[in-house]
């Protein structure tokens, strides 16, 4: 059951940002809408009609399909507890990086060809902060294979806990990291915040002003798939091997349901950071990520 | 006959008939004469490569005494690449100089010396025995300069091209003086009189004498911080001959590194940290700095730096793993720098070559003028953006695959040794990912301004497409990139044998099925990717089939009168990057402030400058013109003045003679007493 993490996250997707719009409805007193309704509004996208701008090329039109599908090849490096992912080679969690890349090159330059000043404002910003997040990630990953002594993302996830209960600390430090990498990716609030009005103060959103209709589905459906691999790779870290399916998948969608609580208590609670603090925030973000490293290095006994 | 009289033949005959023949026929003639001496070399290279090494010796007299033509496997693998690029770079420089025909009467020379420069960077490759390997470095670097300057008329041109020259013969000098070092000491001026001379002294003496070499061939290579000719002669090259320099020009100091390390025994771990931390300060700072250029060719240049940083971190990488006797490390790093030095040389020549095609089409290369290309010149546009993603190290293409195969032997070798190696391991990791997300921000700036969205100025001529025999060298280009990024698993093979000659022993196969299998799995992922897309386009048109697609202009929040200058430009682009990263630039920026209510035009000019370029060359430039200025009144131009210095000159040595017998019986006299 090779596919079992990639059905696993596509489920979860169904569900997780509809789960974060709720928490967030019921922390300011609403009822809010059900935790299917972000995927019913892309069922309602799916069937309308596209608008493209006059200034807008074939890349305009091929950004969302390569954006979704480097998504889609993301998912399917995920692996879910003792399975491995559809792919799963060394050095994988070097591909995922990439090929996401690659869909962000995609939107970015998707965004600058509508010759819009506002969409050329956010993909600046995409660009610039979702590069400066990057270092995090692969200290993290470099650290866990430190620890490990393995370098795909099945091997890391199979041996992390074989080791002391210390490891489960670890997994703690580097969830917090990958949650915030995760909020940083797609654009949510400590950087971003999706539900501004007002084109100057977005990042992501503005960078689809201009897409519309199957498009703007598939980006949106991107977005919610991201959220739910940067899930998995935090449940990845608590699911041990040798357990089994009935209580890895319950512990998986545990995590994701939490994810996605913790997501929406971060968006209810903070404000968005001023532009130009973002950078900081994101090099703290990194900076976490080597504290990870030198524990890493004094579990492993480096240091003596 | 021997290959090499041959191919010396070959030569002479095409300079001589290019210098007899019409201007119109120059370009072909060249071409012809590359493809017979490509197709010769190629034939050696490649069983060279495949495990069978050609050895030649030419008798050069007393003076050079046997000169040895060896192509081992690691020749063979940079003949084969700079073939390629200069076979690529005469086609669509052929078509290139097209422009210039009856205007400046110099392109048979241009042509004789693109001739000449090729042969001689096949010398490079093959000729060992070091007094001889100076003279075809000296024959190559005076072709380029031609090369270079062939548009001499401008005075930045000749700046740039003297630059060149001048930075050139330092190199020269370094390299010079080192292989002086050796054939002084063992009398013999064959290459392998370096590996026993440093095998006969203690490690620190031939660690030394590496630095001596590394240093020479750095500054062709360009690591920072000898890199500063680059920027400048690079843009004002005719861009064919932009694309051959930063394609495979460049790499001779790659190749001349690699061949120290082969020759001269030392120990590898030092080396490996010390290139290491060379190819890093290299990558970031070339890429840091592309970024905030608006000059399309000097961006290219920059990146160049940028990715000799990456082949540098590749053999840095391959260097430790030997010294701590690892095979995955030392074959993922020396085969990641070897296929780098491919791949680069594919991409760049690539960029280089729509560059010119952008150049030749609208007149000029500021970025901030140009926009919305891609409707005029589609072909060139798709051509770009290949080349940009794969310059980016973005899979499907052929970056991703050397870059992969360096953070493969990072990662490896993160668990591996001392608390040391760990340390400066992730560290490179942090650098590489930085790079590559630097040059993404670059890429997109490039990609995103000239290509997409509007025009942002108006020219008085018709943009259009280039010819399709323009187009075609870099679709062939385009080919050889998407075969490395689809069937990596091929070129590793490939790799095997120039790869073994460092590791020797050491690699004995399993580390190469082992990539190999590795790769065979990336590209398995790559080709699902490519499938996805194709899915996805398939069931949106399947969707959207019934759908009405209507066309509209672009949302302006409500505004209806956009103009292009609303456009986020490259400098706007960059703006939040610029300001992070201010520390590290010089930007020398005229502003002029708005003043009352309806202000005159006013000027806002940035020009990016090199920090350590200021720290390298202008102030010691300075302190040194300071102090010559004088004795400048010596230089008075008085031929009558110059025969009294040549005179007073031989009165002074023959006084110090004199002197010198004096102090050696003052000295006498001292030790009696």
């Amino acid at each position: 059951m090779r596919g079992l993490g990639a059905i696993l996250i596509i489920l979860t997707s169904f569900f997780f940002t509809g789960i974060v719009f709720r928490t967030k409805s019921i922390f300011s007193g609403r009822k809010g809408p059900g935790i299917f309704q972000p995927v019913k509004d892309i069922w309602r996208l799916f069937q309308k009609g596209n608008v493209y701008s006059e200034t807008t090329s074939f890349i305009f039109r091929i950004a969302p399909n390569i954006y979704f599908a480097s998504v889609v090849i993301a998912l399917m490096l995920i692996p879910f507890g003792g399975q491995k992912g559809i792919f799963s080679f060394t050095g994988d969690f070097v591909f995922f990086a990439y090929i996401l890349a690659v869909g962000k090159f995609f939107n970015i330059i998707g965004a600058l060809d509508t010759g819009s000043s506002f969409e050329g404002m956010g993909a600046s910003r995409e660009a610039l902060y979702s590069l400066l997040a990057e270092p995090a990630f692969f200290i993290l990953m470099g650290s866990l294979a430190l620890l490990t002594g393995y370098t795909s993302f099945y091997d890391i996830f199979t041996s992390i806990h074989f080791g002391s209960s210390i490891s489960y600390a670890i997994g703690a430090l580097a969830s917090f990291v990958f949650v915030l990498i995760a909020m940083i990716e797609n654009s949510r609030m400590p950087v971003d915040d999706p539900a501004t009005h007002l084109e100057l103060t977005m990042m992501h959103e503005v960078m689809i002003l201009d897409n519309s209709g199957f498009d703007l589905g598939l980006i949106f459906y991107a977005t919610h798939l991201k959220f739910a691999i940067y899930g998995a790779i935090i449940a990845n870290l608590f699911l041990t091997p040798g357990k089994e399916w009935f209580y890895s998948i319950p512990i998986f969608i545990a995590v994701q349901i939490l994810f996605a609580i913790v997501v929406g208590t971060i968006e209810s609670f903070m404000a968005r950071f001023r532009m130009s603090h973002n950078p900081q925030f994101i090099f703290a973000l990194t900076s976490i990520s080597l504290l990870i490293f030198l524990t890493v290095l004094l579990i492993v006994g480096k240091f003596l | 006959m021997s290959l090499s009289l041959i191919i010396l033949c070959v030569t002479l005959f095409f300079v001589l008939l290019v210098g007899f023949s019409k201007e119109k026929w120059s370009g072909n003639i060249a071409l012809v004469s590359v493809l017979i001496n490509a197709g010769i070399s190629s034939w050696v290279a490649f069983k060279a490569v495949t495990g069978q090494e050609y050895i030649e010796i030419l008798g050069g007299g007393s003076i050079f005494g046997d000169i040895p033509i060896r192509i081992d496997a690691l020749s063979g693998w940079f003949i084969l690449m700079m073939n390629f690029t200069v076979l690529t770079g005469i086609l669509y420089g052929r078509r290139y100089m097209k422009h210039y025909e009856n205007k400046s009467g110099m392109i048979p020379l241009h042509f004789a010396s693109f001739i000449i420069c090729h042969v001689s960077m096949i010398g490079i490759f093959c000729v060992q025995n070091s007094l001889a390997f100076l003279y075809v470095w000296e024959m190559m670097a005076l072709s380029s300069f031609v090369l270079i300057i062939f548009e001499y008329k401008k005075p930045e041109t000749l700046k740039a091209g003297i630059n060149f020259l001048i930075q050139s013969h330092v190199c020269i000098l370094l390299v010079t003086v080192g292989f002086i070092w050796v054939s002084s000491r063992t009398n013999s001026f064959d290459f392998n009189a370096i590996s026993q001379f440093s095998a006969s002294v203690s490690a620190e003496v031939s660690f030394f004498l590496f630095i001596i070499l590394f240093i020479g061939f750095a500054i062709k290579a360009g690591f920072v911080p000898f890199h500063t000719w680059l920027p400048y002669a690079h843009p004002v090259a005719p861009s064919h001959v932009s694309g051959v320099m930063s394609g495979v020009m460049i790499k001779l100091g790659i190749f001349g590194i690699l061949r120290m390390m082969l020759l001269i025994n030392q120990n590898y771990l030092t080396t490996g940290y010390f290139i290491l931390a060379f190819s890093i300060i290299s990558g970031l700072y070339g890429v840091i700095l592309a970024i905030v250029q608006h000059d399309l060719k000097k961006l290219l240049a920059y990146h160049s730096i940028e990715n000799i940083g990456i082949i540098g971190m590749g053999i840095g990488l391959g260097a430790i793993g030997l010294g701590i006797q690892n095979p995955v490390l030392a074959f993922a790093g020396f085969a990641g720098a070897l296929l780098h030095t491919l791949n680069h040389s594919l991409f760049k020549s690539l960029l280089f070559y729509g560059a010119g095609t952008i150049y030749q089409a609208i007149h000029t290369l500021n970025i901030e003028s140009m926009g919305g290309l891609i409707k005029k010149m589609p072909q060139t546009a798709i051509l770009f953006l290949v080349a940009a993603m794969a310059i980016c190290g973005l899979p499907p293409f052929n970056g991703f695959i050397s870059e992969f195969l360096i953070y493969r032997g990072f990662f490896e070798g993160i668990h591996l040794g001392s608390l040391s190696l760990t340390t400066v391991l992730i560290l490179s990791v942090v650098a590489l990912v930085l790079i590559g997300g630097l040059a993404l921000l670059c890429f997109t700036k490039a990609f995103g301004i000239i290509f997409l969205g509007t025009a942002r100025s108006e020219f008085d001529h018709e943009v259009h497409e280039a010819e399709a025999s323009k187009l075609f060298p870099g679709w062939l280009v385009v080919l050889f990139i998407l075969i490395i990024g689809l069937f990596p698993q091929i070129f590793i093979q490939l790799l095997s044998n120039p790869v073994a000659l460092f590791t020797g022993s050491l690699g004995n196969g399993t580390p190469v099925m082992a990539m190999a299998k590795n790769l065979q799995s990336v590209s398995m992922v790559t080709w699902t990717f490519i499938l996805a897309i194709a899915v996805i386009a398939v069931i949106k048109k399947f969707v959207v089939r019934n759908h009405k697609t209507v066309a509209s202009p672009t949302w302006g929040c409500a505004y209806v009168a956009p103009t292009s200058k609303m456009q986020y430009t490259a400098g706007s682009y960059v703006r939040g990057y610029r300001k992070l990263i201010r520390p590290l630039l010089q930007l020398n920026k005229n502003e002029e402030n708005i003043e009352g209510v309806f202000s005159k035009t006013i000027v806002s000019e940035t020009h990016p400058y090199d920090k350590i370029e200021v720290i390298f060359i202008d102030r010691p430039l300075k302190f040194m013109n300071n102090l010559l200025a004088r004795v400048r009144f010596l230089q008075n131009g008085n031929v009558r003045h110059y025969i009294l210095y040549g005179v007073i000159f031989i009165f002074i040595i023959v006084i110090f003679s004199l002197l010198n017998d004096a102090v050696i019986y003052l000295t006498k006299l001292i030790k009696q007493i």
